[in-house]
């Protein structure tokens, strides 16, 4: 007979609180970077996410994720409506809190992902058609991941994939869907040939402030109890972001000046960097992982623009790049001696674990950016991507919501 | 003969320009936000990665409108104020003046210029601090 404990209970309510303030605060993070024209439409796109993703959630979303096992894939139907998700625990997932408590935080991560993705489609989205991709994606594509890695049964929980907070399911996925998406509905006029200037820096600065206070009710809430995991979490969760943001000071005062848009950018890639090891590596680990980071998102960046891609603020590079060298991470730095319910990595003796987590990003990279391109092409048949030419010349705050920011 | 000048310098030389234009009895004029580049043609700035240069800096443009035999003072003393010696330090216009009226009371031509302690009614070459009515 499991107990419910007070402590634990509360911070998962308090860090599902912390993560649904994530969105608010990745809305402005984006809304800085487009053009002032855009900026109601980008913050929207994030705000409808969350009241879309909360139905969807309680309706079927918890239980294709958490629900029964069918075959390692995907989650039965038996938590339906939250039925039968109530005031006792689930000793699947968490023994000391009310199960419901579980579905509520799990839900906060479920609404983050696809807004993350919105960066790749900013100022030229159909919100029609982003509200129909958005629920399909969630449905096809954030499910059943969150299945195969979290839930009870799933394929790569089965073979031990560490993913802490949702470097695979959370980022992994947004990142190379947010790259498959922009493939498909093309750049905005006058990409490449025209500056796109971030309209409101300051914007940008506080999205990203809130969001590494956010960032400690993901990581640190992941432990699913006030616990020892959690603080851990917590610290990791700071140094990476601190480490991240020193690092892409530095990579931009190379190139010029250290921008500060680059800095607070490198600090949430470090952030999302240490996801997925947060509860399993030492602050020292830490350092390195949000360090790495850097570079790797920078340089990430650098690359899309050589590309023409216009995935506009660069969800690929910041959290698809990021996240996949956060999860590699973990199976270098992983140690069982800062959690036992862990596994040691490659750098601990363990080399098959780094293989594990490989293989766990490999196939949902594959399965992300694929199901995207499918799901994206699929709806562009029935209804267009994007606003008409005209609509995206005068701005969407204007042509979708018929609104405008700054009088 | 009524003349306009029209005077795009720097935001950060405002201050001075006005302070200046103040002291020799310009009591009137209004000043629009713009953009715009010359010679310099813009300024290079940091973006997440690497820089991106931006051509249409902001300025701001004095309208002043006067007696002609007022403007080569007027237009002196906004170059020794608005002058850095940088390039980006503006550019004056002047332009001839059709008619003005004044709204609040009618007055046309010249009279509608005419200010207590403006640099129109002011005699020539007269020491005038200029602390008349701003209002206007």
């Amino acid at each position: 007979m499991e107990s419910i404990n007070a402590g634990d209970t509360a911070w998962v309510l308090i860090s599902s609180a912390l993560v649904l303030m994530m969105v608010p605060a990745l809305a402005f993070f984006y809304g800085g970077m487009v053009r002032k024209k855009n900026i109601l439409s980008t913050l929207n796109l994030n705000f409808i996410i969350i009241c879309l993703i909360s139905i969807q959630w309680v309706l079927y979303g918890y239980s294709l994720a958490f629900g029964g096992d069918f075959l390692g894939l995907i989650g039965g139907f038996n938590f339906l409506g939250l039925k039968g998700v109530g005031t006792a625990p689930n000793p699947d997932y968490a023994p000391t809190i009310p199960h419901l408590a579980f579905a509520a935080f799990q839900m906060m991560f479920a609404i983050i992902t696809p807004a993350l993705i919105t960066g790749a489609f900013v100022e030229r989205v159909r919100f029609k058609a982003f509200l129909i991709f958005s629920v399909i994606w969630a449905t096809l594509v954030y499910d059943p991941v969150a299945h195969w890695v979290w839930g009870a049964g799933g394929v790569f929980h089965q073979l031990g994939a560490l993913d802490f907070a949702g470097g695979t399911v959370v980022h992994v996925t947004a990142g190379f869907s947010a790259l498959a998406f922009a493939t498909v509905i093309g750049a905005r006029k006058g990409f490449g040939t025209r500056i796109f200037e971030p309209h409101n820096i300051p914007y940008s600065v506080l999205g990203a402030g809130l969001l590494w206070v956010g960032w400690f009710g993901f990581n640190g809430g992941s432990a699913l109890a006030a616990n020892g995991t959690a603080v851990n979490a917590f610290v990791t969760t700071n140094t990476a972001a601190a480490a991240a943001g020193i690092v892409w000071m530095f990579l931009s005062w190379k190139d010029n000046k250290p921008s500060v848009l680059g800095i607070v950018t490198g600090a949430v890639v470090g952030l999302v960097a240490i996801t997925p090891a947060a509860g399993f590596v030492t602050p020292l680990a830490a350092i390195v992982i949000g360090g790495v980071a850097a570079p790797i998102s920078y340089y990430a960046i650098r690359l899309r623009q050589s590309r023409n891609l216009d995935e506009s603020l660069d969800v690929w590079a910041c959290h698809g790049m990021g996240g996949t060298w956060g999860a590699l991470a973990t199976g270098l730095f992983a140690s069982k001696a800062v959690n036992s319910a862990g596994a040691d990595g490659l750098f601990y003796g363990n080399p098959s674990q780094f293989l594990i987590q490989l293989l766990t990003i490999g196939i949902v990279i594959v399965f992300a950016f694929g199901m995207t391109l499918l799901i994206s092409k699929l709806i562009a048949r029935v209804t267009p991507l994007r606003v008409s030419v005209n609509e995206e010349e005068v701005g969407l705050d204007i042509s979708e919501h018929g609104e405008r920011a700054y009088v | 003969m009524t003349k306009k000048i029209e005077a795009i310098i720097r935001e950060d030389q405002f201050p001075d320009v006005k302070e200046a234009l103040r002291k020799i009895g310009i009591v009137g004029m209004n000043v629009m936000e713009v953009r715009g580049h010359g010679q310099q043609g813009g300024i290079v700035l940091a973006g997440r990665t690497g820089t991106y240069q931006i051509d249409m800096l902001p300025k701001l443009q004095l309208n002043i409108v006067l007696s002609d035999n007022n403007v080569e003072k007027t237009v002196q003393t906004i170059v020794k104020a608005a002058r850095t010696g940088s390039p980006g330090d503006g550019i004056i216009f002047i332009y001839p003046v059709e008619e003005v009226v004044r709204i609040r009371t009618g007055e046309r031509g010249h009279e509608a210029l005419m200010y207590d302690n403006d640099i129109d009614t002011m005699p020539k070459n007269g020491n005038h601090d200029g602390n008349g009515d701003h209002s206007a």
